[in-house]
């Protein structure tokens, strides 16, 4: 008869190998987004939940990033009953009460984005894995919004996308666990098209400087596509690599052409040494086909208008908000944005502050933190007094339906905040289009996934 | 033919940024033997100091103006610059305008301390270590330093205009006989151009006619000749480092109002002038300048919508393909000495 000896180091061993051997199948099967909930992704325990806000906090989009950041720690601020209040007073819907969100008090943690889909994706993956983030947003590029937020597609958690600007995020990449509050270049070119044909005539001859990137085809084919529609031709169309400082040599073939408008579909550095250098040229005081020299930039940011300087004035493009509006919402905003931190909000800012109350909101809607039945409050969810009036989330491709503003660079600004000036707001109707749209094809929502 | 004079002539800027980046590489290789991949660091230091420079003509004092209001609603609190009551409002703003060619002053100190404490402080170290190690240190410093400018200015450009007297362009067009319009280039960049060439001409005359100069060409062919003769050579290619240091300074300097300067415009011309001294030849001076303008104007032609159009994506590896072919056919460079980095 053999005798088995059972010691203490024995069992540990065993107990360790096991222990590896049950853990395996939860690693490598991909469930470990579920690992310790029950029922979804990191269903909130105890009295707090976790949100995980990723903005560019190094490189180019920095200074964009650290406003998102303010905008995110304001919306956490009232969210837990502090400050002001902010927006929480003009939201039609009145479900916030200011004691967090489903009484758990909201914390949050940060992650970089870098502005590049892969480090965007890692920081996600750690806030949702590590810390347990029941819901993701941010990010100032559609290349890291559209990479987000399939990985949250799959993590099973929610992702409200910050500013993202491209089509596609709406549009052949949307996924139902994905929000985007912000306009997008449809938006933008139906805004513009028409205030750029009171102004300069429906015979024009566009010439397209275009970011060699997602972004920049949809913004060109947008603009292209609404000012041909009014009579414009397009004569000249080139991609610029996204990488370029100096675009003189792509701004010198323009004077050879005989073009009479230049569109610049550039955002950020792109933008402001784009347009830099074409003042520089002397383009704007050119006069080709008997009619003054234009140009004109899609999509304006008072950051990037702030790069640019006196460059800007009198040029036309078009934003998602404006901290100058009026209405009861906007005010509310920028004056706690404003007696918080010294200065007026971006619309960076903005919108990522009215995309974590629109998830705190619909989560105390829901009644549940289960993606699923965030999903199903946002879509297809009207609400007001969030700065950009009455406003749709639609539910066929979780895209913001609202008013747009076409911005013009101010000649006589009164301080380094008042560089635009409002010209038009175009009323939602007019930037609306069919979910199946061109622009927008090839894009399902899929069924949403609570990743347990 | 006016199409292919204007991209002449937008190659002769840009080919000069390169030309004063590859001047200084060259310098600082050719006297110590060192790798520098921080020498876009000091090209952005350089327009950092114009941007400086501004800030400080615009130190001001808060005046609230009762009259206006502010985004919140309180009344309007207004910079009044301290240098408008001292010279009075036209000439205090006539000195800020000029912010950018004043900084060329401010900056040579700045540039050549910057420079000595660099060597000194760091770069010293790693004469004896390979190349490889140089690289590293250097490409780590540049980001410190990259950094550093972020934490104090920010990620965006800051716009550093040129004084208005050289805002708008100058008619090439007209002159030679083409159509008005047709071939125009901003007074600024033919300033920047002509800037680069007296730059470029004195760095060459202090090498050649000064006794300074001579020892440090004769350190350059024979470093342990001239130290066995007496000479303290390392003390003078430590002075040379600091003068690659303010040239490149200086390059940055006058580049603020072509492009608003960021933290990151360093790195940007970096890899490019590197590889117009491996065009040029490793340690050669003419060779880095000749490149210099070689490549800008190849890139400008490259960029041109005809060229784009047959040979889509050619703007962006045209310069990488050039020296792939120079260094093929010549693998020295185009004016590359005899044993420069071939040991």
């Amino acid at each position: 008869m053999s005798k088995t000896k059972v010691t203490r180091r024995g069992v540990l061993k065993t107990g360790a190998v096991a222990g590896a051997g049950l853990a395996v199948p939860t690693i490598f099967d991909g469930s470990a987004w579920a690992d310790g909930h029950a029922g979804f992704t990191n269903a909130p325990q105890g009295d707090t939940v976790t949100l995980g806000f990723n903005v560019p906090q190094t490189g180019p989009y920095a200074d964009e990033g650290a406003d998102e950041l303010r905008a995110y720690e304001l919306a956490v601020e009232h969210l837990n009953g502090g400050g002001d209040g902010g927006m929480m007073k003009t939201f039609s819907s009145q479900a916030l009460k200011g004691t967090g969100i489903l009484g758990k008090k909201v914390e949050y943690v940060t992650g970089d984005t870098q502005t590049k889909s892969d480090a965007a994706r890692a920081s996600a993956k750690s806030m949702i894995e590590k810390d347990g983030a029941v819901m993701i947003t941010g990010g100032s590029s559609s290349g890291v919004a559209v990479a987000v937020q399939a990985l949250c597609q799959e993590a099973g958690v929610i992702f409200m996308a910050g500013l993202t600007h491209s089509n596609d995020t709406t549009g052949k990449d949307r996924r139902r666990n994905g929000f985007r509050h912000f306009f997008n270049s449809y938006m933008s070119g139906a805004a513009l098209a028409p205030i750029l044909a009171n102004n300069y005539g429906t015979d024009r001859k566009a010439y397209h400087l275009t970011a060699d990137y997602n972004w920049g085809y949809t913004t060109e084919e947008a603009v292209r596509s609404s000012t041909e529609a009014m009579g414009w031709e397009t004569v000249g169309q080139v991609l610029t690599p996204l990488t370029q400082t100096d675009f003189s040599s792509y701004i010198t073939p323009v004077l050879q052409s005989d073009a009479d408008v230049l569109v610049l579909n550039h955002y950020g550095g792109n933008m402001v040494n784009s347009l830099t250098n074409a003042v520089q040229f002397g383009l704007r005081d050119r006069v080709v086909n008997g009619k003054n020299f234009e140009i004109v930039v899609p999509l304006y940011s008072r950051l990037m208008a702030k790069g640019a300087g006196a460059n800007v004035k009198g040029i036309f493009g078009s934003t998602n908000w404006h901290w100058s509006l009026t209405d009861e919402g906007s005010k509310a905003f920028v004056q706690s944005f404003g007696t918080k931190y010294g200065f007026p909000p971006s619309q960076a800012a903005h919108t990522c502050y009215v995309q974590t109350m629109l998830y705190a909101d619909a989560v105390e809607r829901a009644g549940s933190f289960n993606p699923c039945a965030v999903v199903e409050a946002l879509e297809g969810f009207e609400f007001d007094g969030l700065g950009n009036g009455p406003t749709l989330y639609r539910a066929e491709d979780h895209q913001c339906f609202k008013d747009v503003l076409v911005v013009k660079g101010k000649e006589n600004p009164t301080s380094e905040f008042d560089l635009l000036e409002i010209v038009e707001v175009t009323p939602a109707a007019q930037v609306t289009y069919a979910p199946d749209h061109p622009q927008f094809a090839g894009g399902q929502l899929g069924a949403c996934n609570p990743g347990a | 033919m006016d199409a292919i004079l204007l991209q002449i002539l937008n190659g002769l800027d840009k080919g000069s940024a390169y030309a004063l980046i590859a001047l200084g590489l060259t310098l600082i290789f050719g006297t110590l033997g060192v790798v520098n991949f921080a020498h876009g660091a000091l090209f952005m230091l350089g327009a950092f100091c114009a941007v400086t420079l501004n800030n400080i003509l615009s130190l001001s004092r808060t005046v609230v103006d009762e009259t206006q209001t502010d985004f919140l609603g309180n009344p309007l609190k207004v910079e009044v610059p301290y240098i408008h009551d001292w010279f009075g409002p036209e000439i205090g703003a006539s000195i800020i305008e000029w912010s950018v060619p004043l900084a060329i002053i401010f900056s040579i100190p700045i540039m050549i301390a910057v420079g000595f404490i660099m060597e000194r402080g760091l770069i010293k170290h790693f004469y004896k270590r390979p190349h490889a190690d140089q690289i590293l240190v250097t490409f780590g410093l540049a980001i410190v330093l990259q950094e550093i400018i972020k934490y104090f200015y920010g990620a965006n450009p800051i716009p550093t205009p040129a004084p208005s007297a050289f805002t708008g362009s100058f008619d090439f067009g007209t002159m030679l006989g083409f159509d008005p319009g047709t071939i125009i280039y901003p007074y600024w960049r033919l300033v920047y151009f002509f800037f680069a060439m007296i730059i470029i001409a004195g760095v060459f005359a202090f090498l050649q006619f000064t006794t300074f100069g001579m020892v440090v060409r004769a350190g350059m062919a024979d470093r342990e000749t001239v130290g066995l003769l007496g000479i303290n050579i390392d003390k003078r290619f430590t002075i040379m480092f600091a003068i690659a240091a303010c040239v490149a300074g200086l390059a940055g300097v006058m580049y603020t109002p072509i492009n608003s300067p960021n933290y990151h415009m360093g790195m940007d011309f970096l890899v490019l002038s590197f590889v117009v001294v491996v065009v040029g030849g490793m340690g050669s001076l003419p060779g880095a300048v000749l490149a210099g303008f070689l490549l800008g104007i190849l890139e400008s032609f490259a960029s041109m919508r005809q060229v784009v159009d047959l040979l889509p994506g050619i703007n962006q590896i045209i310069i990488y393909l050039v020296a792939i072919i120079i260094l093929l056919t010549r693998p020295r460079g185009l004016m590359g000495r005899k044993g420069v980095m071939e040991d």
